[in-house]
């Protein structure tokens, strides 16, 4: 795409974040969607182009008495927000619509309104996985780890570590589900859920959702809020059985999404002010150091623990607490991209000041799939 | 105890699960490209996308590549904790399965030690290819 021409010019979360039992599914797409309309000053009649995942952007467009010339059901997971946000790009260029609204919405915790998870007996996860007893991510995302653990040299401090830098941010954060400090032995010695994982390694579960609004950079001057431009996007998938990823020490979706989003952008690493990298699990932060180019293979732990994505280091990293301790509702893709937006209006309650450029890297499914979109506040 | 989940195989993977059912741990393979054994099953290789494959009898020998101890069982899968894991195959891919015949440990499940199949009956249709660590 080309650079800086499309911007983001709505954005906004639930109004509740954390436990929301008296709001369903659908209710919690409508309220983040409200929210983003009035940030921007539009109304449902204003918007021409819908995406969604989780539930069909047919009833999305319904719910909200949209009639689109644009819609976009891309669902591969928590990262499917970042290709909306990709499609929604190359689909104002090119004419299909003006202005698109992307909403996500789950009641993860409450389950009001939820539909089940589940995998068909005959589907190949269905015939070469479940049948060995994975009981969701907390045992499937996390099956590569240990050889990825022995073959770069980290160990089970260093994912610690990732847990206890995010919670120094959520602690700034005053949406966070989690505040609390905590220490690696904290960390380590809390219950161990699918081993070498303690739960304080693994996402929250929680209720919550997001929107955004697009449009194109012409016309994002005219909005109230601080356009935020898009310098660059990518996305690729990869397997839907973990078991089947190419390489347990590397994802081939990072690294391709992470690619070609930089190719797009024309910057370099060290032009980036602020990251997100979509953490279901405390082993995330350090593939996606690795696989987005930010470290050699090896050396992502030792940069997490010189505190470089800490408060103050070079690299700011995921800076609403993550989905270790803001939120996590099943797809957190959303909420990564609300931060890289705060974070660009300048508004966010973990303000990195001064930042220019900022990446939301995303994962789907369990190394399935991945998003990323490359901000800039700079006018075109 | 619920019933184990069990797989429901469909035309393109029933020889595997034959072959399990015959004591065969069955791959397959190109006879167009070099493009080697590949898993899950399917009626073309996924390297050339020719459709010119054959099913053979593999190994049944392989390594243990990665893994969890699961601490909260699945309901059908009992009241212990057990290892999720994937074993790399001779030759060459790599399957999800459960490693029997050992503790559940950490300790007794070394990355990179030697495994070979073991097929568990669950039904008249259906074994489920299980690993134990290699005997000598």
């Amino acid at each position: 795409m080309k650079q800086k021409s499309i911007a983001v010019v709505g954005a906004a979360e639930t109004t509740k974040m954390g436990k929301i039992p008296d709001v369903s599914v659908i209710g919690l797409h409508a309220d983040a969607a409200l929210n983003a309309l009035a940030d921007c000053g539009l109304k449902p009649k204003d918007i021409d182009g819908v995406a969604t995942a989780g539930i069909s952007p047919v009833d999305l467009a319904h719910y909200m008495g949209i009639t689109p010339t644009y819609a976009d059901g891309t669902s591969v997971g928590g990262c499917s927000f970042m290709l909306h946000v990709r499609h929604a790009a190359a689909a104002i260029n090119e004419g299909l619509c003006n202005t698109v609204l992307i909403t996500h919405g789950e009641s993860g915790r409450s389950r009001v309104g939820a539909g089940g998870f589940g995998r068909a007996a005959s589907s190949l996860a269905g015939q070469f996985e479940m049948p060995y007893g994975p009981m969701g991510p907390p045992t499937m995302f996390t099956v590569p780890v240990l050889r990825y653990l022995k073959a770069r040299g980290y160990t089970v401090e260093d994912l610690a570590m990732v847990a206890v830098i995010q919670r120094e941010w959520a602690a700034k954060n005053p949406r966070a589900s989690f505040k609390d400090p905590i220490t690696v032995e904290d960390v380590l010695k809390a219950d161990m859920i699918a081993w070498p994982f303690t739960k304080l390694m693994c996402c929250l579960v929680t209720d919550g959702g997001g929107a955004l609004i697009l449009t194109s950079a012409e016309r994002a001057k005219d909005f109230p809020q601080k356009p935020v431009y898009i310098l660059g996007t990518g996305e690729s998938v990869e397997t839907p059985m973990v078991s089947q990823m190419e390489d347990f020490t590397s994802s081939k979706a990072f690294r391709v999404s992470g690619k070609k989003a930089f190719d797009e952008a024309g910057i370099k690493h060290a032009d980036v002010d602020h990251l997100m990298i979509y953490d279901a699990f405390a082993h995330l932060p350090l593939y996606g150091l690795e696989d987005l180019g930010f470290c050699k293979p090896g050396e992502a732990a030792g940069f997490i623990n010189g505190r470089n994505t800490a408060i103050g280091g070079k690299l700011p990293l995921n800076t609403n607490g993550g989905g270790l301790s803001y939120m996590h509702s099943g797809m957190y893709g959303m909420y990564a991209l609300q931060e890289s937006v705060r974070q660009m209006r300048g508004i966010a309650p973990a303000q990195v000041p001064g930042a220019k450029i900022s990446i939301a890297h995303g994962v789907g499914g369990m190394f399935a799939a991945s998003g990323t979109v490359i901000f800039s506040n700079g006018a075109p | 105890m619920p019933p184990r989940m069990l797989p429901e195989p469909t035309p393109e993977t029933r020889h595997f699960w034959e072959g399990c059912k015959a004591g065969e741990l069955r791959l397959q393979r190109c006879t167009e490209c070099d493009g080697g054994s590949y898993f899950p099953p399917r009626a073309f290789c996924p390297k050339c996308g020719s459709r010119k494959v054959e099913d053979y009898a593999a190994s049944g020998k392989g390594v243990l590549w990665s893994y969890v101890i699961n601490m909260r069982p699945r309901p059908d899968m009992g009241t212990e904790p057990y290892a999720i894991a994937v074993v790399k195959l001779a030759e060459g891919p790599q399957m999800m399965t459960n490693v029997v015949g050992c503790p559940q440990t950490p300790e007794a499940l070394q990355l990179d030690m030697p495994v070979q199949v073991s097929f568990a009956k669950q039904t008249d249709d259906i074994s489920l290819p299980l690993f134990e660590p290699a005997k000598g």
